[in-house]
């Protein structure tokens, strides 16, 4: 250790005797031989992974976890509640009956991209070629670490409309970014304004991470929503990342991509992916488009970190596409049927909950309770054994909100909407 | 049929204990529209009944199922008409189907033991005078039926709480 390995696990009993046997003591820089190890591991750690905070999501999962109780009632969930479509799992089992255990292109299987593209075109009228501008990605997630990896210099501000999907802040201070949130709420549906966001904009703004149909709040963003975001994003020179994971989880009307709306084609890299609406969470399958030359950058930083997605989930993902619509179709429909029961369960129970147009979440607000989302979020799952996730994890404006997945049963979303009902008139 | 009753079916074939509020809610509609619908197809018979789907293997007391092929001569004016309206209509004979190609009738029969069923073939299915064959098939287990699958498995792997 007094040779300079920086961390017993690290280092290594052969790599510290290659060093020593490398280095004469006399050669050895004065400050090498001076550091010694440090007393606390968390030193060793760089600032950005020590300083971002732990999801507040996960904190609440494993004190639902920790209760181990079986009748608990979990509306946490943010995936579907529908096993991937068995023609889907069946494509990937027989790519492996016949071998196809290899690397795939960095980019992805051709064929994926090209039915990507096509996809995009024929369901949200956008146009990107499949040889330069896609790029398949690990999930969503790895769409959304890359761009920002690729955009943002330390310093730079990115602007986060909220409350939303926990990890944007964090990556962004990850890499030094600067992130900036902007609160959106009940009141416009939790759409983003074009007055909200003028009054956020700084010169040292950068990226506007959009998220529509919007996790946590269910919130959705036509395109007359939109337009006066896309002539504010124009007038200040902003990239759009734009994450449309739910776009086909959409009930009032289609989604609207906001890639497509003018000039925002270039601006935008739009960050999708297989998980909610083909039911694909495990798989890890998504992607991303926009210029080539964003794409390329994006393309380099993920041969260098991942290579390419796995082979097999691309192969169910193609399925997905090519025969999979009518599948898609059918949950969505079953999503938004059980969407319209939550609400109106959460408004009989005397809870106000804006009409979520959008995902799989409803958003009441608990605030007329007196207690503190966590609070309410704590006892409801003490008392009333029903796992919902308290709104002030997704950032400023969640709080008095709680988020409560509607990808479960009727049956389940009946006992749940029944036991919060009884825990609210018990409180009052 | 118009597409609001097709959907009030997909739902009840789910679970028909749904009340005709929550079928209202979930489908956006008025509660009497969905009730007016239902009426409709109770009257029309196509929602025949609501009966709960049973997995029998569960049952102690096992039943024999088995499916027979039945070949017929078709009487003129008729066709199979009066022979499968003569065959559903004993209480063992769970289901009666047309077929196309080698045989005529598929009949599903239910019994106590291997022996009453048996004898229902040899003593009312054969000696009906246009029955020319029958060949017997023994149903061992039930994995799927009308859609339901009756195999056991824990169908909820979600981590309870998931960003």
């Amino acid at each position: 250790m007094t040779t300079g390995c920086r961390s017993p696990r690290d280092a290594g009993e052969l790599n510290c005797k290659g060093t020593m046997t490398m280095i004469k003591e006399e050669e050895i820089p004065s400050s090498a031989v001076a550091r010694k190890p440090r007393s606390d591991m968390k030193s060793y750690l760089s600032a950005g992974a020590r300083d971002i905070p732990p999801s507040g999501i996960r904190r609440f999962f494993d004190m639902v976890s920790e209760s181990r109780d079986g009748d608990v009632i979990s509306l946490g969930v943010g995936e579907p509640d529908f096993v991937t479509p068995w023609r889907f799992r069946d494509a990937a089992v027989h790519s492996l009956e016949q071998g196809r255990t290899q690397y795939t292109a960095n980019a992805g299987l051709p064929e994926l991209r090209e039915a990507i593209a096509d996809y995009l075109h024929g369901r949200f009228k956008l146009d990107y070629d499949p040889g330069h501008e896609v790029l398949v990605t690990i999930g969503g997630s790895e769409g959304i670490d890359l761009a920002l990896r690729a955009l943002v210099e330390p310093g730079d501000e990115v602007l986060i409309p909220v409350p939303t999907y926990v990890p944007y802040k964090p990556i962004t201070s990850l890499i030094g970014g600067v992130p900036v949130e902007i609160e959106t709420f009940a009141k416009d549906s939790f759409k983003l304004t074009e007055e909200s966001l003028r009054a956020a904009i700084t010169p040292k703004s950068k990226v506007l991470i959009f998220c529509y149909p919007s996790n946590p709040t269910g919130g959705i963003m036509t395109y007359e929503d939109m337009l006066p975001i896309a002539k504010v994003v124009q007038e200040h020179d902003l990239i759009v990342i734009s994450d449309e994971i739910y776009a086909e989880l959409t009930y009032s009307g289609r989604h609207v991509s906001f890639a497509s709306l003018p000039g925002m084609r270039d601006r935008t890299i739009l960050v999708s992916g297989f998980s909610k609406a083909f039911a694909m969470t495990g798989w890890r399958m998504g992607y991303a488009c926009g210029h080539r030359e964003l794409i390329g950058a994006m393309l380099k930083i993920h041969q260098y970190t991942v290579m390419c997605a796995p082979i097999m989930g691309q192969v169910a993902a193609l399925e997905a596409l090519k025969n999979g619509m009518d599948e898609m179709r059918r949950m969505v429909e079953s999503y938004n049927q059980r969407r319209r029961l939550v609400v109106q369960g959460f408004r009989d129970i005397g809870l106000p909950c804006h009409e979520p147009q959008g995902a799989f979440y409803a958003f009441p607000s608990i605030a007329g309770t007196g207690l503190s989302s966590e609070e309410f979020a704590q006892r409801l799952l003490q008392e009333a054994k029903v796992a919902a996730v308290p709104g002030h994890v997704f950032g400023k404006g969640g709080e008095g909100f709680l988020r409560c997945s509607y990808a479960t049963s009727v049956a389940q979303l009946t006992e749940a909407l029944d036991r919060i009902g009884k825990f609210i008139s018990k409180l009052r | 049929m118009d597409e609001f009753k097709l959907k009030i079916l997909d739902l009840l074939k789910e679970d028909a204990r749904l009340s005709p509020s929550t079928i209202a809610t979930m489908l956006g509609a008025e509660e009497e529209a969905v009730r007016a619908a239902v009426a409709d197809m109770e009257r029309d018979h196509v929602i025949v009944k609501y009966a709960a789907a049973v997995n029998w293997g569960k049952v102690d007391d096992e039943k024999v199922t088995a499916l027979i092929e039945v070949e017929c001569t078709p009487e003129r004016g008729h066709g199979f008409e009066n022979i499968a309206e003569r065959i559903y209509l004993y209480p063992e004979v769970k289901s009666v189907y047309l077929m196309s190609g080698a045989y005529d009738l598929l009949v599903e029969i239910e019994g106590k033991n291997l022996k009453e069923v048996a004898s229902f073939v040899s003593n009312k299915l054969s000696t009906i005078d246009s029955v020319i064959s029958t060949k017997t098939f023994f149903i061992l287990k039930k994995y799927k039926q009308d859609g339901i699958i009756f195999e056991e498995f824990e169908d909820d792997h979600r981590l309870p709480v998931t960003p």
